[in-house]
């Protein structure tokens, strides 16, 4: 398959403007998300608002990092071409970052200075990921039974060392389950 | 020794199993199953990946594919978080409409989703207890929590302001812990 003249035009488009939001995505693609929709909806009117929703929805429902969702708007735009091309435009400027960063820590992984920025970002990292359990507790939040999901989950993984896919397994036979038992979920 | 194909096939049961976000598997897997940091290192390797941009995940799986194997082990790192999401991803696309208006599906994916919620909280009590005795960082993770998930600022405008603080807290009350 070789693209044509419009199809090269679009994938340009696609890969700069996902390269250069690559290099803004701190919080990754869900912190970036509005700027995403004001890029590809509002300026660019790649599609329109109900279809950007859907994609997005799409991307929550697959497994994987929220990143796909850039991956399922390149390929509604230019399909699996569009796809490679928006995947690798989001990912490649972000994880050259990453590597220099990497490299740059073990290179001064002596230095006390190092060590301080480390143990000072380390709460950070933690704090952000009880703010991340929140923010989805919150969201799936239909009830009591949801919440006691939730709470049981939390217990479980916090006090035991099962598989967490057993948890997750019984949190969704629970919300097949609730309907016929009279729950709202 | 950490080899390519462990890499891959770490991070591809990480991006299989991620449904509703990675976030709850990473150190599950990285930390507890694979043992490719320690529960301090993961927590500082995070912090770090978290403030860079571009997803944290993504950064963490570019980090230690980068620090086992180097550029190629970026490579395998990250095709095995990316392959199955994005093939579960097309075939989601082309079926969505029937399948997420079935009541059933929905909620079932309801409850598969509150209790990932409970998997992602209980993983970050686990590496807060890797740095639990240290009074400089609860306050800084109880701030991070209060800001991004109660006041709801925006992230980054929260991090510029919450890093420099507490490196400089961490400065200033150095060698107490």
């Amino acid at each position: 398959m070789t693209p044509s003249n419009s199809m090269w035009g679009l994938l340009v488009q696609l890969a700069a403007t996902f390269a250069l939001l690559s290099l803004t995505a701190v919080g990754g693609a869900n912190a970036t998300l509005p700027e995403i929709h004001r890029q590809i909806v509002e300026l660019a009117h790649f599609m329109d608002d109900a279809t950007f929703a859907k994609l997005v929805a799409v991307a929550q429902t697959a497994p994987g990092p929220n990143v796909i969702v850039i991956s399922a708007i390149g390929w509604h735009i230019a399909g699996l071409l569009g796809l490679g091309v928006a995947t690798a435009a989001m990912i490649l400027p972000s994880s050259l970052v990453a590597i220099g960063a990497r490299r740059t820590m073990q290179h001064f992984s002596a230095s006390a200075p190092l060590s301080t920025v480390k143990k000072a970002l380390a709460p950070i990292a933690v704090g952000l990921m009880f703010a991340s359990g929140y923010v989805m507790a919150r969201a799936a939040d239909h009830g009591g039974l949801t919440i006691a999901v939730t709470a049981g989950m939390t217990l479980i993984v916090a006090r035991t060392r099962l598989n967490p896919l057993w948890g997750i397994a019984a949190g969704a036979v629970i919300g097949l389950a609730s309907h016929p038992l009279g729950f709202a979920f | 020794m950490v080899s390519h194909r462990d890499l891959f096939s770490a991070f591809f049961k990480l991006g299989l199993l991620g449904f509703g976000g990675v976030a709850g598997w990473v150190r599950q897997i990285v930390v507890e199953e694979r043992g490719f940091l320690d529960e301090r290192e993961f927590a500082e390797w995070l912090g770090v990946a978290s403030i860079l941009p571009g997803a944290n995940t993504v950064n963490l799986a570019v980090m230690l594919g980068d620090f086992y194997k180097g550029p190629s082990g970026v490579l395998a790192a990250l095709l095995g978080l990316l392959l199955a999401p994005i093939l579960i991803l097309i075939t989601i696309v082309s079926l969505f409409d029937q399948f997420a208006s079935q009541p059933d599906v929905s909620r079932a994916l309801g409850g598969a989703a509150a209790a990932t919620a409970g998997l992602v909280i209980g993983n970050a009590y686990k590496i807060m207890r890797a740095i639990r005795g240290d009074f400089r960082a609860m306050i800084v993770a109880g701030s991070t929590f209060a800001a991004v998930a109660i006041w709801q600022f925006p992230l980054a405008a929260s991090l510029a302001v919450l890093v420099p603080l507490s490196i400089l807290g961490f400065a200033a009350f150095g060698r107490r812990s």
